[in-house]
């Protein structure tokens, strides 16, 4: 059996890689000018036209997108087809402000699932495989786009979804599931209870294969689950924006992940000058997409931070490699998984007149489990009641877990104990491991 | 029938209490009574002290977290269980104590509780002629 799932586009050279973008991001833009109101609009006002694209650098001639240009067109302002063209929905949560959508045809839908089985194939899943899928189905494009990747691939597949540990557990036995996909704090947690239960993932189970991503770890993290679980694990990038899992994906060299170039083009900015950076260094991920019909996004600012990893892959995929996620050029936090934005703690917090305004969020990472603490400070409405207090606590952790789906440990403290808010405030301590 | 008492919130971590107690020391304000309770994360340092208004207006003009608020004071015979006698009166009329310390004045007890029902309390304390102490004696005995 081959090593690639499309070795037509998987072992294309450089400049065959380049000459398809080029053909691929003409159509693109002509697409979006002729089908995006949006897009239309926003070439006018430069005075583009999709015939001044001839190269690939004209690119650059192209504003970027952003996460406010998905809201601001909420819901389907910024599609390239009609709404009857389209087959599925995914949006992301966003209750401080709208929400963003992001919609497929099934041309899209077959091309995302290709993707996700092309990465699949490539860390060594075969259709004799069992895969079990751990997250979250339902919106969050974790869940069904892994499923159809999978499927496509041809792998048994266990729509197991989040949560559960037990019952993830007995599927692992009884199905003798080899491939899961899991958020690395999970990965650790599934171990966790099998120890528990006498379960030695070597023996018991015929896990060889974990797929992680989503929530950010470092080389230590990947390693030491890989001993607890007797696997390998493969690292992945994908967003929703990009239409989910299957963005790029490490290869069994596990050294940076191969971002499918026949898809996206890749541009790697400065967030500040927003100009191209050397190669090599960090920047912010741009992706423009290449190979959509619903809703093609043109120099979309993930504001993911990363670099391009120089030099050839052994693997035989001239696919340029993304490194680890190293942070972000907003103050998106990832929190197993979920993107929370402070200002949707802060709008929680806001509302309770018990509280001031100043509040620290901390992220850590205790055991294998990553962790928020919320500490804020109490006003001067302070009251002299002990269960008064523990149910202000109780509050505002069930409305913040409400929020943003996590629940984090609240803490009071009292006023002028946490730094004060002159200029740009520390709001967001991230002592997590995988930044450092 | 009340004495002022002031609450003050402090973070469960060393060198907190201490910088409450250095505050009061250089303002003047001395302590007659206090408590706190212990729980993981804060506790509230409840006292009864000289002053307590200049005391409570200082402390927040600090910007210290701090509550001024009523507490009953009566004071016992010292006889063995004056304490539950009193007690009983008040939960005989369905009456809770939400906290209660002590301390001892001229060789007598003296308890500082708050309820959770003032009204009432002050039914049962005026109805069974216990002996409450004024704010301004407090004071004297300083």
């Amino acid at each position: 059996m081959s090593e690639y799932f499309n070795p037509e586009f998987e072992t294309l050279t450089r400049s065959e890689i380049e000459a398809l973008q080029l053909e691929r991001l003409k159509a693109t833009v002509a697409h979006c000018y002729s089908g995006s109101e949006f897009y239309h609009k926003r070439l006018d006002s430069i005075g583009l036209k999709p015939e001044d694209i001839r190269t690939l650098e004209d690119l650059k001639k192209i504003p970027f997108t952003t996460k406010q240009d998905l809201r601001d067109t909420y819901p389907f302002g910024i599609a390239s087809v009609p709404l009857s063209k389209c087959t599925r929905l995914h949006s992301s949560s966003g209750t401080t402000g709208n929400p963003t959508v992001i919609l497929h045809t099934q041309k899209d839908l077959e091309q995302w699932a290709n993707a996700v089985a092309r990465c699949l194939w490539m860390v060594g899943c075969r259709p004799d495989d069992v895969f079990q899928n751990t997250s979250g189905y339902g919106m969050f494009t974790g869940g069904l786009g892994f499923q159809y990747g999978a499927e496509k691939l041809g792998m048994l597949t266990v729509p197991a979804a989040a949560g559960n540990t037990l019952r993830q557990l007995k599927f692992f036995t009884d199905f003798g599931t080899t491939v899961v996909h899991a958020i690395p704090s999970y990965a650790a947690r599934l171990y966790e209870v099998m120890c528990e239960r006498g379960i030695d993932p070597r023996k018991d189970t015929r896990l060889r294969t974990l797929v992680i991503g989503a929530e950010p770890h470092s080389e230590d993290t990947r390693k030491r689950i890989e001993n607890m679980l007797g696997v390998k694990a493969y690292n992945s990038f994908g967003m929703s924006e990009m239409m989910g899992p299957g963005v790029a994906f490490e290869c069994k060299e596990q050294n940076g992940m191969h971002i499918w170039e026949d898809y996206f083009i890749v541009e790697i900015v400065d967030p500040d000058t927003l100009e191209p950076v050397p190669e090599g260094e960090i920047g912010e991920l741009v992706l423009t997409t290449i190979n959509r019909e619903a809703m093609p996004l043109l120099r979309y600012r993930t504001r993911d931070l990363t670099r391009i990893i120089p030099g050839e892959c052994p693997c035989g995929r001239h696919h340029l490699r993304l490194d680890r996620m190293k942070g972000r050029s907003d103050d998106m936090i990832i929190l197993k998984g979920v993107n929370i934005f402070p200002i949707q703690i802060e709008t929680i917090l806001m509302q309770f007149k018990e509280l001031a305004s100043d509040y620290l969020i901390t992220l850590e990472t205790l055991e294998d489990n990553d962790a928020m603490t919320v500490e804020v400070e109490l006003s001067d409405m302070f009251i002299d009641d002990y269960s008064a207090l523990q149910r202000l606590e109780k509050e505002i952790t069930r409305q913040l877990r409400d929020e943003i789906l996590i629940t984090p440990r609240v803490r009071l403290v009292p006023k002028g104990s946490l730094p004060k808010s002159e200029g740009k405030a520390v709001r967001v301590k991230d002592l997590r491991k995988q930044y450092q | 029938m009340t004495v002022n008492q002031i609450s003050i919130f402090i973070e469960n971590k060393s060198g907190t209490l201490v910088k409450v107690l250095k505050f009061l020391k250089d303002e003047g304000i001395q302590l007659i009574a206090s408590t706190i309770a212990d729980t993981a994360e804060y506790g509230i340092f409840r006292i009864i002290c000289s002053e307590p208004e200049r005391a409570y207006q200082s402390l927040k003009a600090a910007g210290v977290a701090v509550s001024l608020c009523e507490v009953f004071a009566i004071q016992l015979d010292d006889i063995p269980g004056r304490a539950a006698d009193a007690i009983e009166l008040f939960a005989s009329e369905g009456i809770s104590i939400a906290y209660l310390y002590s301390f001892l004045l001229n060789g007598n007890g003296v308890l500082i509780f708050r309820t959770d029902n003032a009204d009432k309390a002050r039914e049962v304390i005026e109805k069974n002629n216990l002996k409450v102490i004024p704010e301004k004696d407090l004071s004297l005995l300083l």
